[in-house]
């Protein structure tokens, strides 16, 4: 720790670090420490009209989180949303893994720079179109139900956008990179000997992932599950533009409560919703066996 | 160790070519290698010995000819089916898997209980003189540990073939030539039929029954013991990556009876063994070992007599070398055992030097 800081002394000289304290430390404080300090005041107030606030009803209290259990309509929202992510995040490691491993070590030249432009090249475009684009696939007359009625799959059109599938298709596709990314690169440094090594010692392909490439990604597969889950929990365009009114996301809730200037309640809920998030973090940590530092590799 | 039976391998008119390559790695390659045989692939680094491994290991499949393990075509037939099993050059054990698992991964793969897995790994640690490290982790093991369990775990699923690919280049000098030993004793200890690929002609040397010279164009230069080889190399490639050899360019002048007489380029006449049969006018290359040259009065023998001067002399305790200048820029050098009482030459000083016509050999610089 001497050593680093005479390093910086060396390199930046006093003013330097000055500046690098000064800038950090207000970046910190107020773009993230304070912003997050008044949501949590603001969630433990009650809701009340602009005279009555500092008066003597302006008291801490828990209320606000005791609606989401006493809230029905809010309590399923909330179980329906968790539940969802996790079968987004379900879906995107079993589409990605395929993918990831393709590109880590099957593919080579050019075709692995055409399966990767083909990943990153939708990504240029705004996530609010490509779930747009969606919409236009998934529609009544759109065309998916198109081609499945020309080729005579089906005989009336399919409303995906009734239940969650529309929902679902959407998050996974809008998210694909963010399973594709960590697994890729937890795969791309397994030693290419250790799968030979495992198919020379008579073992079936299957079993080369179970037991050899699967274990080796695990830090890998944890992010990507960390990532997924947090962007679909708190994702609001998917549902918004993909969802049927069945498949409200308490996303949507915590923006309504925002809209109604019920900033109080809006603020408990999004406490509520990060909260979840660093459960299922350190959940997956405990699952895979992962240590914090292994994640930041 | 009875479980173990090695079997024979047949490579016949083997070629491989990489996709949207337009040259062969390797071609041309006939070798019959015998069951229980060590065998040793021996050539410079990109000659394709690789390549060839994992032809006989399955993961290629030649682009011409065929395969054959304990007589069976092995075509179309992958390297989780084979009986081979390999041992890489990093080793690849199983980093998250401890020793026992490494060692069993091959026997679980089969459905072989958890128990018997324990034994068998307890069996093959002891076989190669490791034992009691089943429960340790990969990484906690010396890189000489590792080696064996390596060698475990190729043994374990009792192959016929054991293909080693340049598995000491990683340890130390010590330890390598521990391993040599060690190695060669496992191989005999099992009967299995061991390949083995490298381009340290002191490992191929120690420890074969018989290597195969391996030339940059990926074709087969000479198969024969190591001591033939080295005797008697049949080309000139062999001549000069076996050993140390002194060259001497030239052109025969007359043959007769397995000899022949050439004249150097720098205008000497030597007599050699001439076992290609070069005629008159074929361009040679006279090759001599360092160590069959002596001091004219030392020894009397020898038909090959020149005139040299000493330039200068290195002591390598056991034995000397001594450059020589014959003119030119002609490299010239011979060895001499420190016998502790013979003095050595002054530098600068001119010596008479010579060697017999049965240590000379002629190699036509013509391809083989």
């Amino acid at each position: 720790m001497r050593k680093f800081r005479q390093d910086a002394m060396r390199s930046f000289g006093s003013f330097g670090i000055t500046f690098i304290w000064v800038t950090v430390g207000s970046w910190l404080i107020f773009m993230i420490l304070l912003p997050q300090l008044i949501m949590l005041d603001f969630s433990f107030r009650p809701f009340l009209p602009l005279r009555k606030i500092g008066g003597p009803e302006d008291i801490y209290t828990l209320k606000n989180y005791i609606v989401l259990f006493t809230n029905e309509f809010h309590r399923a929202i909330f179980i329906k949303t968790i539940w969802t992510s996790v079968l987004v995040t379900t879906v995107a490691l079993f589409v990605c893994y395929p993918i990831a491993f393709y590109l880590a070590k099957v593919a080579r030249g050019a075709r692995f720079a055409w399966i990767l432009m083909g990943l990153i090249i939708p990504y240029w475009i705004n996530e609010l179109l490509r779930i747009f684009a969606w919409q236009l696939i998934l529609a009544d007359a759109g065309v998916l139900n198109k081609l499945l009625l020309a080729i005579d799959i089906i005989s009336n059109p399919i409303n995906f956008r009734a239940g969650n599938s529309a929902v679902i298709m959407g998050m996974v596709y809008a998210y694909i990179l963010f399973m594709v990314f960590p697994l890729y690169n937890a795969i791309e440094s397994l030693d290419r000997n250790q799968i030979d090594a495992a198919r020379d010692l008579g073992s079936s392909w299957l079993r080369i992932h179970r037991r050899i490439v699967i274990p080796y990604a695990k830090p890998g597969i944890a992010v990507g599950c960390i990532m997924t889950f947090m962007l679909a929990a708190g994702s609001i365009a998917a549902p918004q533009l993909l969802g049927s009114p069945s498949s409200f996301w308490f996303s949507q809730v915590i923006y309504t409560n925002f809209e109604c200037a019920n900033w109080n309640q809006g603020a408990a809920y999004a406490m509520v919703l990060a909260g979840l998030c660093l459960i299922f973090i350190f959940a997956m940590l405990k699952i895979f066996k992962v240590d914090l530092k292994e994640l930041a590799k | 160790m009875d479980q173990y039976v090695g079997q024979d391998i047949e490579i016949v008119d083997v070629g491989m070519r990489y996709e949207g390559s337009e040259e062969y790695a390797v071609s041309d390659i006939n070798v019959y290698i015998k069951p229980g045989e060590f065998f040793s692939f021996l050539g410079p680094s990109g000659c394709g010995k690789t390549t060839l491994l994992r032809l006989v290991s399955g993961f290629l499949e030649p682009t011409k000819g065929k395969v054959l393990i304990g007589g069976e075509n092995m075509r179309g037939i992958g390297p989780n089916k084979r009986p081979t099993a390999m041992i890489f050059q990093n080793l690849a054990l199983f980093p998250l898997m401890t020793v026992a698992e490494n060692i069993g991964f091959g026997l679980e793969v089969r459905g072989v209980s958890r128990a018997d897995r324990r034994k068998k790994a307890a069996e093959l640690l002891e076989l190669v003189d490791l034992p009691g490290v089943e429960n340790k982790k990969v990484s906690d093991l010396s890189g000489g540990q590792m080696q064996r369990v390596a060698i475990a775990r190729g043994l374990a699923v009792e192959p016929s073939v054991l293909l080693l690919d340049e598995p000491l280049s990683a340890l130390d000098l010590k330890l390598r030539q521990h391993m040599r030993t060690e190695l060669r004793n496992i191989q005999k200890r099992t009967g299995v039929t061991f390949i083995y690929i490298t381009h340290d002609q002191g490992e191929a040397l120690t420890m074969s029954d018989r290597i195969g010279v391996m030339s940059d164009s990926g074709t087969i230069e000479q198969i024969a013991a190591a001591d033939e080889l080295y005797n008697e190399p049949e080309t000139v490639f062999v001549a000069d990556f076996v050993g140390e050899n002194n060259r001497f360019i030239s052109t025969v002048r007359t043959a007769n009876n397995g000899y022949a007489v050439v004249e150097t380029s720098f205008g000497q006449q030597l007599t050699g063994i001439n076992p290609q049969q070069l005629s008159s006018g074929q361009q040679a290359i006279a090759f001599v070992r360092p160590e069959a040259i002596s001091v004219l009065e030392d020894s009397k023998a020898g038909e090959n007599i020149i005139k040299c001067k000493v330039k200068s002399i290195s002591f390598e305790g056991a034995f000397v070398t001594i450059f020589l200048d014959i003119g030119g820029n002609q490299a010239f050098f011979m060895r001499r055992h420190n016998n502790g009482s013979t003095p050595f030459p002054e530098i600068d000083s001119e010596i008479d030097i010579c060697f017999g016509a049965h240590n000379t050999r002629l190699l036509g610089t013509g391809t083989k």
